[in-house]
């Protein structure tokens, strides 16, 4: 456990974002989900998620229905909307740049030190 | 639309709470299914593997209320508890609570009933097809002196020539006996051109109006239109009706139709019981004035601008006909300037007093209102103050200092939201009551004042904003406190020395007051004034009796010897010292004013003219009667006759103006309008003639009733007799002499209420908004003095223990409020002077500067003052030092 990272403030929408990207996905999918194309490299707080998913539905990103799911349990299933879509691909993009960007500056500056 | 898509989905969201909160439930449940499956699917049994999950996922209560957030459904949630919780702290202080909700309520209140007038003298159009582009001509282009009337003959070269207006109509007000098969009664009718109803675009709501087309010269068109409100009170909704003949001053008319319900000709604030042509004015008025081009008596010209012209152009086109008219009839029209202005008050002629009264009076009210938001900020923020432990703890447990705030503004939204719901209230109430008010018995007045939604919603807005606004005096205190000091040292505090934004508030709250009281006093002073100002006749013990002799048809010829016949029916009453007739009385709506020239003058042109005079015809003994001092000379007797030299009496004024002095005027000439030449013989004091108290000396002439006719007659009736029993007498003497004839009577002090009128009014107002500022500064200056009472009890205590003296006590107690309270009036009363210079102009010899009410502003605010330090001083006095110390 002490191996994973500390999630960024607003980092979560997004990997929730993408984790649905890949097919419909009920609350504790997301989460394992999450963990699996992460490498379980980030600690995401169970009840946490929720506020997110509800966040996200509100603005139209996510649309959520009712079904059964592979446990032959009730549960919510979210998916991505055309919105949430375009969301998602702006966000990486952003996130990339950003990324690249911090780690060239990390990069120099251990240079010149 | 955004804002507004958000809302519906949060009322939305709100309505589903309950339903989603199942939903969230069910979903936080169906995760943690989820999570024990896995965890059973790796060793644990069921039970441990769905508590297990339960622990893992943590606070669900708290997960529950961040979906909730997160989608929104908080804000109303939140705003329902905020108000909840409001409704349980003022319950805790009832008194707090009301006195707020009070002070607010007739703040408000006098808000929306100001407004409601405004609204209905200038704001709302007038209730025909396009109001916004019907225009009134005025002659004359100065504002004060613009002057409606316009002579018929004018008129008709006006509508004829000019290029500006879609058709010009006319109106002219006036009053007839009308016989509907029982007794003839007195009526108001408006005279209209043919085109009236065309021009301003009425529809008849029964049967047809007048058209032009039934215009062929005098008294050719017997027709009369009546109102609905007179059709519905007089003729029981009776559809028959049209078609009926009536009688007009015993000349039949034929009613031809109704006007719709809502139409009361284009004067606000009178409604006529009919229309007739105006080409039969001489049937209606018993005189011709339709030839007549220099006799300006047609009221209002009245019209709708053609599209695309400006008022300015249209009055440059009038301007050009004006002067064709100056160059063809030298002899009738001088140079005028034109005016046009909106016709629903007269145009300028009464509209500029009353915009400038009424919107001087909205300023008032505001200042009320302001006046009311300082004194609840103020005991806003000292709530505040008491609250801070409250706050400090809030804060300290983690609440947002935005929460707290919302919390505060609810509470001061919702006593603002209540103040002005009952405010409201109270308005309808008394703007309805104004609404159906005739102030004077024998003019029928329509105030249109009824509440309407623009009323409604002034209110409401003046209500929300005043709570913001009272509501954000305590914004900074919040915003300042240290949670940890204040937990740590208690609410006591320390005394604070220095002007806090509360003693500001009072202290701007008391100047408002102060102006408030200082213009009511300066008005009440004015008006008291007036009344005791020379008249120049004596209202007291008289009896008017008001009648026209053309009602009952009587012809010219007739009329002096009916007139005599009355006066000395009269004067056979028991108790009756004198009795005196004239045409018009002084002070009475309908005076008349006649250009005269000095006895040299031969070019009669009205630009050659020595003054305009205003005209009186009398009979022998009216001065008597009405008590008007005869200076010098004579007055007239009956033999002052058609065969007789002309003569007449004048008044200093005109002796002054004419003759440069009352002494040279004696005995001299001077001539009238078609030239005669009339000799003064007899000077009376000056008075009051047009019905405005605050008129300047005017020159005016009496005739001898017998060389100048009129069928108008108004009989003074002096006794000294009990008036109940005078007036039955009066209407058996005047039965006796004719059944058929229509009068009213009124003492003449009933008559002269229309003369009052404005000035009563602008001191009733007056009165009241003042009356209000001293009720606000004594809430304000008691709020203040009792609240610092409370929180320096241990301070106070501590110096009567230590020996200090009752005196002493209070001046350190009160020493305050009454320093605010001097600083308050002085700027106040110096402010108050200022606006009265305003007041003068209404109120007739209203002067800011006067011992009395200068002295009566400062005594009044030191009572208020003591009386609102009265109770705080008693508890401060009370206090007792070892109770206190030992509560502690």
């Amino acid at each position: 456990m002490t191996d994973q990272a500390q999630l960024l403030p607003g980092t979560l929408d997004l990997l929730i974002l993408r984790a649905v990207s890949l097919g419909p996905l009920h609350g504790y999918g997301v989460l394992l989900r999450i963990g699996q194309i992460s490498g379980n490299a980030l600690l995401i707080e169970q009840g946490a998620l929720y506020p997110g998913l509800f966040r996200l539905v509100r603005q139209g990103l996510l649309k959520a229905s009712w079904g059964t799911s592979e446990n032959n349990r009730r549960a919510k299933f979210y998916e991505l909307t055309a919105a949430g879509r375009k969301r998602l691909r702006e966000e990486t993009d952003s996130w990339n740049r950003l990324a690249t960007a911090i780690a060239s500056a990390l990069s120099q500056q251990s240079e010149e030190a | 639309m955004k804002l507004l898509d958000s809302l519906r989905f949060r009322i939305a969201a709100l309505f589903r709470r309950s339903q989603m909160n199942a939903e969230v439930e069910e979903e936080l449940r169906s995760h943690i299914q989820h999570r024990a499956d896995d965890l059973e699917r790796s060793g644990l049994d069921r039970a441990q593997a769905e508590r297990r999950a339960r622990i893992e996922f943590g606070g669900q209560a708290k997960f529950k209320e961040e979906c909730h957030e997160a989608f929104g459904s908080n804000f109303i949630g939140t705003f329902v508890r905020d108000v909840r919780y409001s409704l349980r702290v003022l319950r805790k202080s009832p008194g707090f609570a009301i006195a707020a909700v009070l002070t607010l309520a007739l703040a408000i209140g006098a808000n929306a009933v100001v407004f409601g007038v405004l609204n209905a003298l200038i704001l709302r159009p007038l209730n025909v097809p396009q109001a916004e582009s019907l225009y009134a001509v005025g002659r004359g282009s100065d504002r004060s002196m613009s002057q409606p009337y316009q002579s018929y003959p004018d008129y008709i070269d006006l509508r004829d020539r000019n290029r500006s207006f879609d058709g010009l109509a006319v109106y002219n007000i006036s009053q007839a006996g009308l016989d509907t098969g029982e007794h003839p009664t007195p009526v108001w009718l408006n005279e209209v051109s043919g085109n009236y109803f065309d021009v301003l675009g009425i529809q008849p709501y029964l049967g047809r109006l007048i058209h032009s087309s039934d215009e062929h010269g005098p008294n050719s068109a017997p027709y009369i239109v009546l109102t609905y409100a007179y059709w519905h009170s007089h003729f029981q909704d009776d559809r028959g009706a049209v078609g009926r003949t009536v009688q007009i001053n015993k000349h039949p008319f034929t009613i031809i139709g109704v006007t719709p319900a809502g139409f009361h000709g284009t004067l606000l604030f009178f409604s006529p019981d009919f229309f007739v042509p105006i080409v039969d004015q001489e049937q209606v008025d018993g005189w011709n004035g339709l030839d007549a081009r220099g006799t300006r008596w047609v009221f209002q010209t009245i019209g709708h601008l053609r599209a695309g012209v400006t008022p300015a152009q249209a009055v440059a086109d009038l301007n050009s006909i004006g002067s064709y008219l100056e160059k063809t009839y030298p002899k009738d029209d001088s140079k005028v300037d034109f005016s046009v202005a909106r016709p629903s008050l007269a145009g300028d002629f009464l509209g500029g007093a009353i915009r400038a009264f009424v919107t001087g009076l909205m300023l008032l009210a505001g200042l009320i209102l302001l006046a009311a938001c300082a004194n609840l900020g103020s005991l806003f923020a000292a709530r505040a103050a008491d609250r801070s432990r409250e706050v400090a703890l809030r804060l300290a447990l983690g609440s947002s200092r935005v929460r707290i705030l919302r919390q505060l503004f609810t509470e001061a939204v919702l006593i603002s939201l209540a103040g002005g719901a009952i405010g409201l209230w109270g308005s309808v109430v008394l703007l309805r009551w104004l609404a159906v008010w005739q102030p004077f018995p024998e003019f029928p007045m329509n105030i249109p004042v009824s509440p309407d939604a623009n009323v409604y919603g002034v209110a409401l807005l003046l209500a929300l904003a005043s709570g913001f606004l009272f509501g954000a005096v305590p914004v900074r205190q919040v915003l300042r406190t240290d949670p940890y000091q204040i937990v740590k040292s208690g609410s006591t505090g320390k005394v604070g020395r220095r002007m806090t934004v509360r003693d500001v508030l009072i202290a701007v709250q008391i100047a408002i007051c102060a102006v408030l009281v200082t213009s009511s006093m300066v008005a009440v002073r004015g008006l008291v004034r007036s009344l005791h100002s020379n008249l120049g006749i004596e209202p007291r013990d008289a009896m008017l009796v008001e009648t026209d002799l053309r009602m009952a048809h009587y012809s010219a010829d007739e009329e002096p010897a009916m007139q005599r016949r009355m006066i000395d029916a009269m004067k056979t009453i028991p108790g009756v010292t004198s009795v005196g007739l004239v045409d018009s009385p002084p002070l009475h709506m309908g005076w008349s004013l006649s250009p005269v020239y000095t006895d040299t003058t031969t070019d009669l042109r009205r630009a050659n003219a020595a003054a305009p005079v205003i005209v009186f015809g009398i009979s022998p003994d009216y001065f008597c009667a009405a008590s008007t001092t005869l200076l010098s000379g004579r007055t007239f007797t009956w033999h002052d006759d058609k065969d007789a030299p002309r003569v007449a009496v004048i008044n200093q004024e005109f002796a002054r103006k004419i003759f440069g002095s009352v002494t040279n005027a004696m005995g001299r000439y001077y001539k009238i309008e078609d030239g005669t030449r009339i000799q003064v013989v007899g000077i009376v004091e000056d008075g009051k003639y047009t019905a405005n108290l605050a008129e300047d000396p005017q020159p005016a002439m009496f005739l001898p009733i017998l060389q100048s006719p009129s069928s108008e007659t108004w009989l003074v009736v002096r006794s000294n007799g009990d008036p109940q029993q005078l007036v039955a007498a009066i209407r058996t003497k005047l039965r006796d002499l004719d059944t058929g004839l229509p009068s009213f009577i009124q003492t003449w002090n009933e008559e002269m209420n229309g003369a009052l009128f404005a000035p009563r009014m602008a001191t009733a107002s007056l009165g009241i908004l003042g009356g209000m500022g001293a009720m606000l500064s004594i809430t304000g200056i008691f709020g203040m003095a009792a609240y610092s009472i409370t929180k320096r009890q241990k301070e106070l205590g501590i110096r009567m223990a230590l020996g200090a003296q009752r005196k002493e006590v209070l001046q350190a107690a009160l020493g305050r409020p009454f320093k605010l309270l001097a600083y308050g009036s002085t700027a106040g009363l110096l402010l108050g002077i200022l606006a009265s210079r305003v007041l003068a102009s209404i109120v007739y010899q209203a002067t800011p500067r006067d011992p009395l009410v200068l002295g009566g502003v400062v005594l009044a605010m030191m009572l208020l003052g003591l009386v609102a330090v009265w109770i705080p001083a008693q508890r401060a006095l009370s206090i007792d030092p070892a109770k206190l110390l030992r509560e502690e």
